[in-house]
């Protein structure tokens, strides 16, 4: 980690103090419509890292990863409501189980060699198999959803996760940092040499000596925990879950538009991503209503055209382009 | 070009902290006009919800006339949640911070909830429509109040009917098969039927209960399997295009129960429902709270209905129209008993609510504790000349039922 | 085995020939070209409108207008292959994926603010018919959608084994540099193949729109199906997308009626599971 600070020019330094800095600040003057937009920056920005490993690291298209984040977030909410267990130990039970389901996956797949485009069905057929069995599963409610209780703003219960939008603004801050620490450490480490390795050619990596195998194992295990902790978060922040919505392939699309526009298998590309998407989702909205554009499907339609448009132009990502251009970075960042 | 890039981007990422700091400055002023009550209605007018939101909308946007006419200082604002909980969450946050003093929505449990969870901490009465999850008014929110029966009261309210029905037709159907879809409605319908149904006292047996992915895209194999049940009466939960799918395959199978009735979904009364299958879609029967056609109210409703809006028909929306206005009638008339649209005093005139007058058939309206509306109770609607009509019971209804149903062959 | 269940199962058996010709333009374009177009789906709900319009405006039988449909759209995949998609021929899959996410977005959208959000059901005559044979129902449509299904897919087979065109793309499947350096024009046999395969497409979601009643949100289930048969089947190969078809077809109707309807879908993602792992070329496809 130390390699990529001092790595860093001095300008990119200041820049990310400057922005969590101003993130750390925002509650004071931003109002709460703001505050909510920022919370999804944030959760994407942290989703988007945990994916980012896996593919922009390990070069593995998981379009599935909704399976975690469900996983994630129903085994904390059912510990919630049936036994009592608070979402801070609950997390450590959720981590294991996403984690041994996405083993179980990368083991089918890289075990049997199945590669690119079949290793993403064969991703997005487990999450909508799980999907339609937790629309079965009566001890969560089944299709009928899993519900938390009311949660006040007088409630002030952070072991409980019990608290308002300013709680839920600085976990998903500390989330979102938390990632780009670790992502940023890993990269730097032994651990993600042997990733690039593996992304740019297996077969040199293998004569070399790296386990790609284990390599890419250790990248489905950390990115699958990580989005269980991310379903956590999305559990107790909406406190009501239902199948058909958290585990839906909707979900995994939209995890995964942040860092492939903000830039695949860079450190800040998923922020740059999340801070993008988001709000252009809520700027567009919000245009459309002041030009009196409502007709329904007119944002989403400017949101796919900008999809289309970003990346013919930019498909490395917005974020290499903009660190070039503002001279943040040495060259092989 | 360089330059047109750096534009781009830099729009993109500056768009969205120039958006926040506009509405940080947001008129507040509207605040201070006590003597009109700003409302949001939110609902999903794209997305998978498209239909019954849309729907909705066209009864926001009818109401805003009829409570002026009745008296009453409305500004509405109408919102598109998309059928998505994250765009429902910040889109409530954004109307309160333009000045919404209630919001009225939102069909979906899910997209409902999460707005809930803003008008709790924002202290902004939220009214739901429409949305029949029990959970709602179970999980302690206090600044909600739902004017919608619950899945549980939809089916024994359905239930009723039903025993009414036969009272009034004299059919004698001795087994009966509930289908029902496989997603949140259909699953808190179900619970209500398991739970309510063997102490109803009817006199046919529920053979099996048979849940279908709502994705599916066809129902021809749960009709199959129906048919070899062959039960006297089949009674349904589906969503608007799947009632269309099941009766075209009930009717290709040549199956042919006394009556298909559902206990409170949509789909047996919906336009595309009628257009699809002309004749064959008349007398099946939904058991739902239903627009009161004696009431001065709906037919007002209906007047406006008819002027502004002659490209639907106020008979097969008035369902969604009446309970969106009936949400807005219950708001404006706690801000006219409430003097000041400020939340805790706007949610005690909430709570205290007693309405009389108003479009969907039942009782004054009035909240228990819990913020549910528990008095609302089912009539018997009956799709007659692919209009639906309401049959029972006899002080509201404008025709008599007619079962058993007449056989698919041979309708006009 | 009893009628009722051979009933399901050639009822499936129909339906799954609609399928298995939607899946088989995505065989032709992803086989020959790589190109993983996660907008088929939409596509096909286009296609689907297209043939509702041209029944409500001049009262034609979707049989009728299935060949008019077929080659508007063959020029439309033709146009969009040389502009949009051609650019992401040979890019990493996730680029062509975001393209295609985007432009289903687009797509399903427009959908909706053209037609709204209801339904669309194209009222034949006939939609209401049933053949009886011996035990079964079939249904009129359903059988007449399959052998369209059987024709079109047999046209395409023959195009693809004896004509000059045919063999040319078969080749750039086989080898690409191979076919370059014997001088086939590798740009233009792309775009014709797009455009065979969102004829396929333009076929199949004609003829599903006497089957299924038109609505955006068909789309994504689609393009999943699409997918799934085509992996079942075996990439590659056209008969093969049909099989997989007619197995997801069956499969589906047996589990839904067996097990319980709720669940059929499970069993089609167990299923693909399955081949993704035993036997990944699928049922007949070749090595990859």
């Amino acid at each position: 980690m130390s390699g990529i600070w001092f790595n860093t020019s001095w300008r990119g330094k200041a820049l990310a103090l400057a922005l969590l800095l101003v993130f750390l600040l925002a509650p004071v003057i931003a109002d709460r419509y703001l505050l909510s937009v920022l919370i999804l920056v944030f959760y994407f920005a942290y989703l988007g890292h945990a994916w980012n490993l896996l593919m922009g690291f390990a070069g593995q298209l998981s379009l599935g990863h909704a399976l975690y984040l469900g996983l994630g977030a129903y085994t904390a909410t059912a510990l919630w409501t049936l036994f009592g267990v608070g979402p801070w130990l609950g997390v450590f039970i959720a981590i294991p189980i996403a984690a041994a389901a996405g083993l179980f996956i990368g083991w089918l797949g890289w075990r049997f060699a199945i590669e690119g485009v079949y290793f993403a069905l064969l991703t997005i057929a487990f999450a909508e198999f799980t999907r339609i069995g937790f629309d079965h599963l009566q001890i969560t409610g089944a299709a009928g959803g899993l519900f938390l209780p009311v949660n006040g703003e007088a409630a002030g219960e952070w072991w409980n996760l019990g608290g308002g939008p300013l709680l839920y603004y600085y976990l998903a801050l500390a989330l979102a940092t938390a990632g780009t620490l670790l992502v940023a450490r890993l990269r730097q480490s032994p651990l993600g040499y042997r990733w690039l390795a593996v992304r740019e050619d297996p077969q040199a990596a293998q004569a070399v000596g790296i386990n790609i195998f284990r390599a890419r194992m250790m990248a489905m295990l950390i990115s699958a925990s990580m989005t269980a902790v991310g379903g956590v978060f999305y559990g107790f922040y909406y406190r009501n879950l239902f199948p058909s919505q958290v585990f839906d392939i909707g979900r995994s699309i939209e995890l995964i538009l942040a860092p492939i526009i903000g830039g695949l298998g860079t450190v800040f590309g998923p922020i740059v991503g999340a801070i993008i998407l988001t709000p252009l989702g809520e700027t567009l909205t919000g245009l459309m209503q002041s030009l009196g554009l409502n007709a329904p499907g007119v944002k989403a339609i400017f949101y796919g055209v900008t999809l289309m448009i970003i990346i013919s132009l930019q498909p490395n990502g917005v974020w290499p382009w903009l660190a070039r251009h503002l001279r943040l970075n040495r060259p092989s960042e | 070009m360089s330059t047109d890039h750096r534009q781009f981007s830099r729009r993109g990422m500056l768009a969205g902290t120039a958006a926040g700091a506009f509405y940080l400055a947001a008129p507040s002023i509207i605040r201070a006009q006590t003597h009109s009550i700003k409302i949001a209605v939110l609902m999903p007018q794209s997305g998978y919800l498209a239909q019954a939101g849309q729907s909705c909308h066209r009864g926001a946007l009818v109401s805003a006339s009829v409570l002026a006419e009745l008296g009453h200082k409305v500004e509405l604002v109408h919102v598109d949640i998309e059928s998505n909980p994250d765009v429902s969450r910040t889109q409530a946050e954004r109307a309160i911070n333009e000045g919404a003093q209630c919001i009225i929505g939102a069909f979906d449990s899910a997209c409902t909830l999460a707005i809930a969870q803003v008008c709790e901490q924002r202290q902004v009465p939220l009214i739901v429509n429409i949305g029949a999850a029990p959970q709602l008014t179970e999980q302690g929110y206090k600044f909600l109040v739902r004017n919608f029966p619950t899945g549980g009261m939809l089916v024994s309210n359905g239930l009723k009917q039903i025993q009414a029905l036969i009272d009034a037709t004299k059919i004698a159907p001795k087994t009966a098969v509930f289908l029902h879809a496989n997603d949140n409605f259909g699953m808190a319908q179900r619970q209500g039927m398991d739970k309510v149904f063997p102490n109803s006292g009817l006199p046919f047996k529920l053979l099996e209960s048979i849940p279908y992915d709502p994705k599916a895209q066809d129902l021809s194999v749960e009709v199959t399997k129906i048919r070899g049940l062959n039960p006297d009466l089949l009674l349904v939960v589906t969503r608007a295009a799947d009632a269309i799918k099941l009766v075209r395959d009930i009717v290709r199978q040549k199956f042919q129960p006394m009556g298909i009735i559902s206990p409170g979904a949509p789909g047996l009364y919906d336009e595309e429902f009628y257009k699809a299958l002309g004749p064959l879609a008349d007398y099946h029967i939904d058991a739902i709270p239903w627009a009161n056609p004696k009431s001065k109210v709906t037919q007002t409703l209906e007047a406006a209905f008819k002027k502004e809006q002659p490209n639907f028909r106020f008979a097969v929306e008035c369902f969604n129209v009446g309970f969106t206005f009936d949400a807005l009638l219950i708001a404006a008339d706690a801000f006219k008993r409430a003097g000041t649209a400020t939340g805790p005093e706007l949610m005690k005139a909430l709570k205290a609510t007693n309405l009389t007058d108003h479009a969907m058939i039942g009782p004054p309206i009035k909240f228990d504790d819990k913020g549910q509306n528990v008095e609302i109770p089912s009539s018997s609607v009956q799709n007659r000349a692919q209009t639906p009509t309401v049959v029972l019971p006899a002080e509201v209804a404008t025709m008599t039922p007619v079962l058993p149903e007449p056989p698919w062959q041979g309708r006009t | 085995m009893t009628a009722i269940t051979l009933n399901v199962i050639v009822q499936g058996l129909l339906t799954g020939l609609v399928y298995g010709l939607m899946a088989l333009g995505l065989s032709v374009i992803f086989g020959v070209m790589r190109v993983v177009n996660f907008a088929h789906g939409e596509f096909t709900v286009v296609a689907m409108y297209a043939a509702f319009v041209l029944f409500e405006v001049l009262h034609l039988d979707p049989l009728i207008v299935l060949l008019p449909i077929a080659a508007v759209f063959f020029g439309i995949g033709y146009l969009l292959q040389r502009t949009l998609i051609n650019p992401f021929v040979g890019r990493a899959e996730h680029e062509q994926f975001i393209l295609l996410v985007g432009l289903a977005t687009v797509i399903v959208n427009g959908l909706l603010l053209v037609f709204g959000p209801d339904a669309r059901p194209i009222n034949l005559s006939y939609s209401f018919d049933s053949y009886a044979v011996g035990p079964m129902f079939l249904d009129k449509v359903r059988v007449f959608a399959a052998i369209g299904a059987l024709a079109v897919a047999a046209a395409l087979l023959l195009f693809f084994r004896y004509t000059r065109t045919g063999t040319a793309i078969r080749a750039c499947a086989d080898n690409l540099t191979g076919a370059a350096v014997i001088g086939l024009d590798v740009k233009q046999l792309y775009a014709v193949t797009f455009g065979l395969g969102l004829a396929c497409v333009g076929a199949a979601g004609t003829l599903m729109a006497t089957i299924a009643d038109a609505s955006p949100s068909l789309a994504q289930a689609y393009t999943l199906l699409a997918f799934t048969i085509v992996i079942i089947g075996g990439l590659g190969s056209m008969v093969g997308a049909l099989i997989g078809g007619i197995l997801i077809g069956v499969s589906e109707a047996l589990a839904g009626f067996y097990i319980q309807p709720s669940m059929k879908s499970m069993f089609s993602f167990a299923l693909l599971i399955i081949v993704l792992v035993l036997r990944p070329q699928g049922l007949m496809g070749r090595r990859l």
